[in-house]
């Protein structure tokens, strides 16, 4: 099938703006009910511990309480919260439950629910709750939890959870028979993508219909309905989650938390609205964080650099629980440690362990950034080390065209293999340099201009989209000629309105005016698989193309009944269709009721864009301080729908990383507090910090998996930000032999490495 | 994160306010533009009765200059320092390190009084009061009493204001126009409390060698405090790269910085001297 | 207690408890929710409103603070019939995604443009520093505040 392709392409100003910057978006914290009441959830301060008591009684007395519910109140058994992702059984035992009963394992973690006529008095209530908690020693970093004197699960003995093991070939092999190989210890930070709308929920039950209505649903409203409807006892069809603006998501938002269930369950409970709105101090010590991850690996190549093998271990630190995607970044770290790079022999394990911190979950390229970082920086070490340049080493190791579709190594358990569709990475690195003036640049290479060091660097990544297995899209003809599109897929800011209705536009030849798009609702569609793995446009897009056939064929045939002739014969320009004859009848006069087909599109390989992005930096060796002179980058995702958005996803993500590689870090001490609860500690890029980035986004080999031709393309640049940039200043403090093998790079960090070369000279 | 209960008072005098102050005693607290204060409540870290709003006490919003000095009024902010060209023309080190105080929004509410009976360690007012040598002007029921801000300052959040005490002013001695100064502070972002910072001025007498030398630092320390070792090593030279270096190596050792999640103390350490140098040579270039 | 404000224009009397910030106040009693709350400690900027012609963030302010100001909120400086042209460079230069910071970045980057119609693309920067989007990485709301800069400065009449 074929698209015209007038919308599709074009950098279409968005829909969606035109009630965002008015103020008229709708988030879930301006949702109101007149007889709502307000809930506040009551957290474990410690990290670790025995519950002794959860005694509401004084908190019940106290002004506009209506209910403090405890887990006591949720059962004999208190649900837990199940794996959406790769719910192996060993992995079971570390599921969170809804409210802490027995053990609290982070601070933070849900104790109870207080439900009151205002959001002050609920939050005033919070001293009333009494809690008695016997104190444990927190189990915090990886010599704790593998030294397991403490374990968090007793029955499970043991504070891993798992073992991912991700092979390709015969690593030990390969390194036998190495002329050259090196080995370093790396650490990514624990961080979190941070939204900037904090969660929330308005739940509703009504008695007449006997139905729940939940208001604040995000990127994967379908599982999250299961996983509710499974947790209170519900049906599913009694359940409709409602998912409006969505102030951000980055992986992190709209998964299944324990106020996911909480909230519903207490307007059940009291037959009443109940409305829950996070705050950012529990945002920052309850939503999932992630990246925490120590790598030992080792690489081994040919004396002229080719790449033989990769091998070693990581181990990531996943907080207190499994929750609903938490073993991904585990696994990807793994997987995908070898990038865009032809390596043959990979051997990599991933300890999964538990610690007494905020459990962990997706974030933007999640175990790509930690991965790239430790493989890029290899990279380097090793150019470095065989006296070759950091360019032409990439250019004899990246995955050539003509060997696509490439295999990456295979994972297990919950076994998965998948391999780069399509691409040509050589000419985007190619691209790449020639857009950021490499030649030119280099000559900045390591030199001291004002007071500042120099350098620059450049890496090369995938970007992994399109998961399936499905999504659904239906399409109705309106009576008044006009289309609604609804889709499974979530939004959570990217714009998705106007991209499906671009899609849309182009498969029905209408222009987007006559479109209007529906996400919103798990009523819309029978099913839906949301927004994650940048996978909306490449599955909801590819939905939506295949239900559009299917309509255009079903109006067609109610065309041929009107206009006496055969489906076959009728023609149709968007507005108006016609018969053999001159006889033609418009859209609006077609149909009395609407007519409308739904469509799915399965797939089962993953999409792969790719690209090259490289930094210049300078830093400041009194202080520490890297300042990113100038970042570019160039990705290719097949077929772009909008550049617009897309361009802006870019930009967007390469902020984020920078965020990750020098400023964001959640810090523990050894109580397991966390220190920075505070946006004010909790340092995320502001205006002022990276002002020259640019992206491009290009269309060079489209995906032949999907109709669209698209690859996913919402995280991509983040992915290779942090070995970019530590290679950067790596290439600018040449002169100190200074090679970081830690993020974040802040100013005391640099500057004790710098100082540790200098007491040597 | 909602506030906590409590009353609101918005007395139109002072002697309304300190009757206010004397009648709650320690359940009462001042709100003087309420930057710091604020998310202090959102975080229930304090638990007042009632907030006494001074901000309609006449003659706390002016900035007064005579040939003595400058009285800044307890309810000035910060957006008034910047737009007041004359200030910035009379006492450039003050406009500029008021530049650095957190964000736009912030400028537009936050107030002298404020700021310095917050006593953040990292706060630029308390800063410029202490190496200037400025005098705080308190109120109270009693009358009112005048405290030298080096001794203003007991530790981070900790200074000498009682209960029932309001600040009115704070007194910053005359300026003289060829005065060498600099202000530099190192913050992770823009707007954020700087890991250290140092105000720094000097006079040149009539054989170019440095006279009243004043160094100052922030951010280091539980408080902002001058350097003596630091002010000694320029006093009486040219302030060239010798002498510069000597007051960094000095300042860098007489420090006695915190440590926290943000920064090591031998970190801070080290950034006061780099900061020091660095102030000390932007205050000799032309 | 009983305050009285000018909201957008409008004359308002109402009655609200002192502990009420001026955000929750716009939000819940008076329906305005354009006004978004993203960190309530005075950090994300979301909150940012115009009391007397100067953004403040509102969740530092208690609406009582505010009795006999003029407020005006994204909803004061929006109207039906189209875009102002800060909205419509918004939109053009694609700064925004997810919208949350949106208004905030707005009615800062009009305070900032009212009173100064020429601030170049530092300023600019220093200015919306105070104010946090995670989605844009902030390069495309710079473009767009600077590229609306002709019309302030046509308004003021010092072009």
């Amino acid at each position: 099938m074929t698209l015209r392709n007038l919308l599709i392409g074009s950098p279409i100003e968005r829909v969606e703006d035109l009630r965002l910057v008015r103020g008229r978006g709708r988030f879930v914290a301006d949702i109101n009910f007149e007889d709502q009441l307000h809930a506040v959830i009551l957290r474990s301060p410690i990290a670790h511990g025995r519950i002794r008591a959860v005694d509401p009684t004084d908190a019940l007395a106290m002004p506009g309480v209506c209910a403090v519910i405890t887990a006591r109140d949720l059962g004999a058994e208190v649900p837990l919260i199940p794996l959406r992702l790769q719910p192996l059984p060993e992995l079971q035992p570390f599921r969170q439950p809804m409210l802490a009963y027995d053990k609290v394992r982070f601070v933070g973690e849900p104790l109870a629910v207080i439900v009151a006529e205002s959001p002050q008095l609920a939050e005033d209530a919070l001293e009333g709750v009494r809690v008695d908690i016997e104190a444990l020693p927190a189990v915090i970093g990886r010599d704790a939890a593998e030294a397991g004197d403490t374990v968090l699960f007793e029955a499970h003995g043991s504070n891993r959870a798992i073992r991912w093991t991700a092979v390709r070939g015969d690593a030990d092999a390969a390194f036998r028979r190495a002329d050259y190989t090196r080995r370093e210890t790396f650490r990514v930070q624990r961080h979190a993508a941070l939204f900037m709308e904090p969660r929330g929920f308005v739940a509703r039950w009504d008695d007449e219909t006997e139905k729940l209505t939940v208001w604040g649903a995000a990127k994967v409203a379908f599982a999250n309905r299961r996983i509710l409807a499974a947790a209170m006892g519900l049906s599913e069809e009694q359940i409709e989650m409602i998912e409006v603006d969505v102030g951000g998501g980055f992986g992190s938002r709209g998964e299944f938390y324990p106020e996911d269930f909480l909230i519903p369950f207490a307007a059940c409970l009291l037959r009443c609205p109940v409305k829950w709105i996070e705050d950012r101090r529990e945002h920052l010590s309850t939503a999932n964080h992630a990246r925490e991850t120590e790598c030992d690996v080792e690489i081994a190549a040919t004396s002229d650099g080719r790449i033989l093998g990769l091998r070693g271990r990581a181990w990531t630190d996943n907080g207190a629980y499994l929750r609903t995607n938490g073993s991904v970044a585990p696994r990807n770290v793994a997987q995908f440690m070898s990038g865009p790079y032809d390596i043959e022999n990979i051997h990599l394990t991933t300890d999964h362990l538990t610690t007494n911190k905020t459990p962990t979950g997706t974030y933007r390229g999640p175990g790509r950034f930690e991965g790239d970082f430790v493989r890029e920086r290899l990279i380097d070490l090793m150019a470095k080390d065989l006296g070759i340049d950091r360019v032409e080493i990439r250019r004899r190791n990246l995955v050539p065209e003509a060997k696509m579709p490439f295999p990456l190594a295979t994972i297990t358990p919950f076994e998965s293999a998948t391999e780069l569709d399509s691409g040509d990475n050589h000419a985007l690195l190619e691209r790449c340099l020639t857009d950021f003036g490499w030649d030119q640049k280099s000559e900045l290479n390591g030199k001291l201009i004002d007071g500042r060091y120099h350098g620059i660097a450049v890496g090369c990544f995938i970007e992994g989209g399109g998961a399936g297995p499905s999504e659904n899209a239906r399409i109705v003809l309106e009576t008044d000629g006009s289309f609604s599109v609804h889709i499974g897929s979530a939004a959570v800011g990217q714009g998705i309105e106007t991209i499906m209705a671009q899609i849309a536009g182009d498969a029905l030849q209408v222009p987007m005016n006559r479109i209007r798009v529906a996400h919103g609702s798990t009523n819309d569609v029978t099913e839906g698989f949301g927004s994650y793995h940048s996978r909306s446009t490449v599955m909801g897009g590819s939905a939506i193309v295949l239900a559009a056939e299917k309509l255009k064929h079903s109006i067609r045939e109610a065309a041929a009944m009107v206009l006496r002739c055969g489906a076959e014969e009728v023609n149709w320009d968007g507005d108006r269709v016609g018969g053999p004859g001159d006889m033609t009848v418009t859209l609006a006069d077609l149909c009395t009721e609407p007519i409308e087909a739904e469509a799915t599109y399965r797939n089962s390989e993953f999409t792969y864009a790719y690209g090259s992005l490289a930094a210049h930096v300078a830093v400041d060796v009194e202080t520490g301080e890297v300042e990113v002179v100038e970042v570019a980058s160039i990705k290719d995702v097949g077929r772009m729908i909008n550049p617009l958005t897309l361009k802006g996803q870019a930009v967007g993500s390469i902020v984020q990383g920078l965020g990750g590689a020098l400023l964001e870090h959640l810090i523990y001490d050894e109580d397991g507090q966390l220190l920075t609860g505070t946006l004010a500690d909790y340092m995320v890029p502001g205006a002022d910090c990276f002002p020259n980035i640019r992206a491009t986004v290009v269309e060079l080999k489209p995906s032949p998996l999907n109709p669209l031709g698209a690859k996913g393309g919402g995280e991509g640049e983040i992915i290779p930000i942090g070995g970019v940039i530590a290679n950067a200043v790596a290439a600018a403090l040449a002169d100190y032999s200074i090679e970081p093998f830690d993020l974040p790079l802040t100013p005391p960090r640099l500057w004790a490495l710098i100082g540790e070369v200098q007491r040597v000279l | 994160m909602k506030f906590p209960d409590f009353d609101y008072a918005c007395p139109a005098s002072l002697d309304e306010a300190l009757q206010l102050l004397e009648a709650h005693g320690e359940d009462a607290l001042i709100l003087a533009g309420g930057q710091s204060l604020m998310p202090v409540l959102a975080f229930r870290l304090a638990a007042p009765r009632i907030l006494v709003d001074i901000k309609k006490l006449p003659g706390l919003d002016s900035v007064a200059t005579n040939g003595e000095g400058f009285r800044l009024g307890a309810n000035v902010r910060w957006c008034d320092i910047l737009a007041n060209g004359e200030l910035r023309a009379a006492h450039p080190l003050l406009v500029e390190a008021i530049g650095h105080v957190a964000h736009y929004q912030i400028r537009n509410r936050g107030t002298v009084g404020g700021s310095l009976a917050y006593a953040d360690p990292a706060a630029e007012m308390p800063g410029i009061a202490v190496t200037c040598d400025a005098e705080i002007v308190v109120a109270s029921r009693t009358g009112e009493r005048i405290v030298k801000a080096a001794d203003f300052f007991l530790g981070a959040l900790s200074t000498r204001l009682a209960p029932g005490e309001i600040i009115t002013e704070l007194r910053l001695p005359a300026w003289p126009a060829k005065r060498r100064w600099a202000f530099q502070e190192f913050a992770r972002r823009r707007g954020d409390f700087a890991l250290a910072g140092t105000a720094v001025f000097f006079d040149l007498n009539g054989e170019g060698l440095a006279v009243d030398a004043h160094v100052g630092v922030i951010g280091a320390s539980d408080r902002p405090h001058r350097l003596a070792g630091a002010e000694a090593a320029i006093t009486g030279s040219r302030v060239d790269a010798d002498a510069i270096s000597a007051a960094a190596a000095a300042a860098s050792q007489e420090v006695e910085p915190m440590e926290d999640f943000h920064a090591p103390a031998a970190y801070r350490r080290s950034l006061v001297g780099t900061l020091v140098a660095r102030a000390l040579t932007d205050a000799m270039a032309d | 207690m009983q305050i009285k404000f000018e909201i957008n224009g409008e004359m308002v009397e109402i009655d609200v408890a002192p502990r009420i910030s001026l955000a929750d106040c716009l939000r819940d009693t008076l329906g305005l929710t354009g006004t978004h709350l993203g960190c309530e400690h005075g950090v994300c900027g979301a909150c940012t409103v115009l009391v007397d012609g100067q953004a403040v963030r509102a969740c530092l302010m208690l609406a009582v603070e505010t009795d006999g100001q003029s407020i005006v909120t994204i909803e004061g400086l929006s109207n039906d019939d189209a875009l102002t042209p800060l909205q419509a460079s918004f939109r053009k230069h694609h700064a925004l995604q997810c919208g949350f910071c949106t208004p905030g970045m707005i009615t800062t980057a009009h305070a900032l443009l009212s009173n100064e119609p020429h601030a170049d693309a530092d300023r600019v920067r220093e200015v919306l520093s105070g104010n946090i989007c995670r989605c844009t990485g902030y390069i495309p709301i710079v473009e767009a505040v600077l590229s609306a800069r002709e019309h302030y400065a046509d308004k003021n009449g010092s072009k």
